[in-house]
């Protein structure tokens, strides 16, 4: 059985989940998961992810969802670079706290934009709402702010000078738009 | 090295890190940071926490922000008992997994509904705004189902049968709503005993932290206004 990862390639917490097993080496077989057909909405996939969101993993019967606790799940298990997610517990509390705050900024703000420019045009073929797509984009101004002056400010990565699970976490985010 | 934990008291998750230093005797010194007042914004709390949000704390020379982080660093630091958070992966995961979950959930729908109830009209002077707040209830309803039936279930607490730190996250959220005169599980059963359980794990304190919002619920039901 082994590892067992479910995702789609559009969705962002799943190509840093993917690019992590990846730069690391870790073996693992892709289970892409086709959402606009609602694959992620079988009995099966529910049985991996109650909440049938992507991305989730299947270690050897293992369930676990949100990527966030994958990518520290994966870190702690696999022998893996120390910088990904320091053991030090002072290093380790600042990638943390990125963590927490990527939830309720990066995220949301970079979903929005994305989710109101195309998702939602394209399922519904009307023009994007305007009012929205602003409000969206000057969240994604406040949380880039806050990524440049706060967490970057005298470092070259996130969470310090070199690059950690926060870092894949961000740019997925970043890139979707 | 001195710990400083920032809080407002009617901040949910400062009252989390409260009640797990308290519980865990982890010495700090307390110090009051009303939002409401502007305590944030001063040049002193942003540098300790430059998105100017409590809770946050300065240890020694260390400051960290986001309630999440600091509930994990603590525990690390002072090596608490296993059950806050596992040392085990898979059991570690499992907490990892709803506190990633927690923040646009419970804590995400817990607000919204909060301030459309109380906070709104209280800054405007205006009454509720019904139309938003009927927009707003059925998020807050879905985050409760999937309490009881996706993490809760058939367990003690949320991940497992021994509190964690997921379960002082989530319970000062629902206090919250509890505050604004709601009975957010009044048909939930499991989730009700479930609080209770938290509850008594972390008393004396539990009570003493809450008593603002135990006084804002009694107003409230009375049809006074809240002051906050």
């Amino acid at each position: 059985m082994g590892l067992e990862v479910y995702f789609t390639i559009l969705s962002q917490p799943s190509r840093a989940v993917l690019m992590f097993l990846e730069s690391n080496a870790i073996p693992y077989t892709r289970k892409a998961l086709d959402l606009r057909k609602g694959e992620n909405r079988t009995e099966d996939y529910s049985r991996i992810n109650p909440m049938m969101k992507v991305p989730a993993i299947s270690d050897d019967g293992f369930n676990l969802t949100e990527s966030v606790a994958i990518l520290k799940y994966l870190a702690n298990k696999y022998t893996v670079a120390d910088h990904w997610y320091p053991k030090d517990i002072r290093k380790r509390a600042k990638v943390d706290e990125y963590l927490a705050w990527h939830h309720t900024n990066t995220r949301p703000a970079c979903a929005s934009l994305f989710f109101n420019e195309v998702l939602l045009p394209a399922r519904t073929k009307q023009p994007a709402d305007t009012v929205v797509v602003q409000s969206a984009l000057t969240q994604i101004k406040n949380a880039l702010d806050k990524l440049e002056t706060m967490f970057l400010k005298d470092s070259r990565f996130l969470c310090g000078d070199e690059i950690s699970i926060a870092d894949l976490l961000a740019i997925c985010e970043v890139m979707q738009n | 090295m001195v710990l400083t934990v920032y809080f407002d008291m009617l901040s949910q998750p400062s009252r989390s890190v409260l009640l797990f230093c308290e519980v865990n005797k982890i010495p700090y010194e307390k110090k009051v940071t009303h939002v409401g007042g502007g305590d944030n914004r001063t040049e002193e709390f942003q540098a300790i926490n430059p998105v100017m949000r409590v809770p946050a704390i300065k240890d020694g020379d260390f400051v960290l922000s986001e309630s999440a982080a600091i509930l994990k660093y603590l525990a690390a630091k002072h090596n608490t008992p296993d059950h806050w958070y596992p040392k085990d992966i898979q059991k570690r995961a499992k907490v990892d997994q709803y506190v990633a979950w927690h923040h646009m959930n419970t804590r995400e729908n817990s607000i919204r509904v909060f301030w459309t109830e109380v906070i709104i009209p209280m800054m405007r002077g205006r009454e509720v705004d019904q139309a938003r707040l009927e927009r707003q209830l059925p998020a807050l309803e879905e985050t409760i189902d999937r309490l009881e039936q996706v993490y809760l279930k058939d367990q003690q607490f949320l991940c497992g049968d021994d509190i964690t730190i997921a379960d002082i996250l989530a319970v000062p959220e629902l206090m919250q709503l509890y505050g604004a005169g709601r009975n957010v599980t009044e048909n939930h059963p499991k989730l009700t005993a479930w609080i209770e359980r938290v509850k008594n794990k972390l008393q004396p304190w539990f009570d003493e932290f809450h008593t603002p919002l135990y006084k804002m619920r009694q107003k409230r039901l009375k049809g006074e206004k809240a002051k906050l």
